[in-house]
């Protein structure tokens, strides 16, 4: 297989106006193009990445990296964001993997990034489960519900600023950390404790 | 005012003309407590008649968050969480693992371990395969005969890794490097006589089955999954080779030291319920062959690379590691910080995304076809949910 070099001039010839970044292993598209780059990478003969084994997202929280730079310490604050990572393969070339990321804006809520599920249908379930966990809305999902858990729960659990709730844990009589919790979440009553009424 | 009763001329009939009959479509909850469903899983079914029509699967019913346990706990403390994942193949769930921090960190496998392995996980495959193949026939129907057949052998399996791990299903038995405990020359004999007994058990059961007329009723051009949406679809494992595409990452990635070993790929042709069951068939004769060499070539040595586990660290970065499980493409996304404890940790788990297609191969099935296409793709819900 080609460089990642190689690759990156050639999607950036094809299409005008697609800028791609080179990190570590992998290549950063933006979230405007994510859908062309990936209809590139599965249509152009010599690459034919036609299988998508894997597909999860990464939450990365506000960061500040420091670098060291012309004998100076920098720092940069890292936005927080998630991000989605893909690895292609070819089933009929044989090689592979080419990994992509694809970053939404900001955290807050439910960012969104464009679905590839109509590419890749392989993708279905993993969109799922990255909105189930993540909270990624997937443009153009054919059909983005929850998927691991219930359908009412609020939250999503694989955020890195989740918190379980307190009183996921019930004991009838709690006891040491769970009575601490308890105590935080279950005030005591203010009124008289309360007698069991007699049966009649 | 109320219609005269007559049989002509106000429209009214006494019997229905042809193919006038309004039926109703019927939505049945199949699951999640029923025995075809191999667990936790239920399958949201819309039928006419007996015809599918509509297929959700809803599963989750196991899930655990096996993810971020995994991020809260060091790296070596997830190992015997793996074996959880997809509970009847432990050794190739830990091999899984173990393979991509070494990929992470660079750290080479001693040889002794990677016979070892090899050793470990194609017996793992044996005992994956046989028992499908029995979970399949009691879905077509054939009550626990062929099952009890396949377990039989499996008991003989478990004993070996109850002598060389401890345990017989969470083994917990790999190490970054390595095994956690080497095999003596008494073990590696006892493989040697189950391994060289197996192909006379492959016969007897397919003496049995293979050829059975009700089995091939039941299972030829049934569930066919076509070869380009299989690739589409990301499925891995004997599915995807059962629809005729030569994928084997054991061939492809020729990870650990599969380069070392004689064997071939088999493929089915229709892709249909009966060459999922057959192409598994042959992938266990070839399994022996790989075991046959491997037992006998297995030389000397240390069984690990000497990797220190206390306080282990995995250098920053980020990777993707995958090899062949019995199930399909089982693979870790791992991303390191630097740190005693992965700040990612992804499973790729081939049932859960080998059940995408389901409803495509069930549409226009009876209803007792859907429960042997399920039985076709070969699930496990600790994999599945996780």
């Amino acid at each position: 297989m080609e460089s990642l070099e190689e690759i990156k001039d050639r999607i950036e010839a094809a299409m005008a106006g697609v800028r791609l970044a080179i990190e570590g292993k992998s290549l950063v598209v933006g979230r405007q193009h994510l859908l062309d780059v990936v209809r590139f990478l599965k249509d152009d003969t010599g690459l034919a990445m036609d299988y998508c084994s894997n597909l999860c997202a990464v939450d990365w929280l506000p960061r500040t990296i420091k670098t060291r730079e012309c004998d100076r310490d920098v720092q940069r604050d890292v936005p927080g964001h998630l991000e989605v990572v893909y690895d292609f393969y070819s089933m009929a070339k044989k090689h592979g993997p080419l990994q992509l990321r694809c970053r939404t804006e900001g955290r807050e809520g439910t960012p969104s990034l464009p679905s590839i599920t109509p590419l890749f249908r392989g993708a279905e379930f993993q969109e799922r489960e990255a909105f189930d966990l993540y909270g990624i809305r997937f443009e153009g999902h054919p059909d983005l519900r929850r998927i691991l858990m219930w359908d009412g729960f609020k939250s999503f659990p694989m955020r890195k600023d989740y918190r379980p709730p307190d009183d996921y844990e019930y004991e009838p009589t709690p006891h040491d950390e769970v009575l601490e919790k308890a105590k935080q979440h279950w005030p005591a009553p203010a009124s008289a404790p309360v007698t069991p009424s007699k049966p009649a | 005012m109320i219609q005269p009763l007559t049989t002509t001329g106000s429209g009214y009939e006494l019997m229905p003309k042809e193919g006038a009959i309004e039926t109703q479509t019927l939505e049945v909850s199949m699951g999640p407590h029923h025995p075809s469903t191999h667990g936790v899983f239920r399958m949201d079914v819309v039928l006419d008649g007996e015809e599918v029509t509509r297929l959700k699967p809803v599963f989750g019913y196991l899930h655990r968050n096996h993810e971020q346990l995994a991020e809260q706990m060091n790296w070596l403390g997830s190992i015997p969480f793996t074996d959880r994942l997809d509970y009847f193949c432990s050794m190739s769930n830990n091999w899984a693992y173990c393979h991509a921090v070494e990929q992470l960190a660079g750290i080479k496998v001693a040889e002794r371990a990677e016979y070892i392995r090899v050793i470990m996980a194609e017996l793992t495959r044996l005992i994956n395969h046989s028992c499908l193949a029995g979970f399949l026939l009691s879905d077509a129907g054939a009550w626990g005969t062929p099952l009890l057949y396949a377990f039989r052998e499996r008991e003989k399996i478990l004993d070996l890794f109850e002598a060389a791990s401890g345990a017989r299903m969470m083994c917990n038995y790999m190490r970054f490097g390595g095994v956690r405990a080497d095999v003596d020359d008494d073990w590696l004999a006892a493989a040697r006589k189950v391994v060289g007994n197996y192909p006379a058990f492959l016969d007897e059961l397919e003496a049995l089955i293979t050829g059975n007329e009700i089995l091939l009723a039941r299972t030829q051009h049934i569930g066919i999954l076509p070869r380009e949406l299989a690739i589409n679809a990301s499925i891995t494992g004997p599915m995807l080779r059962a629809s005729g595409v030569d994928y084997d990452i054991r061939k492809v990635d020729r990870y650990g030291i599969y380069d070392r070993f004689d064997f071939r790929v088999p493929l089915g042709e229709v892709g249909d319920v009966y060459d999922r069951y057959y192409v598994r068939m042959l992938e266990m004769r070839e399994s022996v062959k790989i075991l046959q060499q491997a037992l006998c070539d297995i030389p000397e040595g240390p069984f690990d690379a000497g990797v220190k586990m206390r306080n282990f660290k995995v250098p920053a970065g980020d990777g993707y590691g995958r090899i062949e499980a019995p199930k399909g493409e089982l693979g870790f996304y791992l991303v390191s910080e630097g740190g005693t404890r992965p700040y990612r940790y992804h499973v790729r788990a081939p049932s859960f995304i080998n059940l995408t297609i389901l409803e495509n191969m069930c549409l226009g099935h009876k209803v007792a076809d859907a429960m042997v296409i399920l039985g076709s793709v070969d699930i496990v819900l600790g994999e599945v949910d996780r």
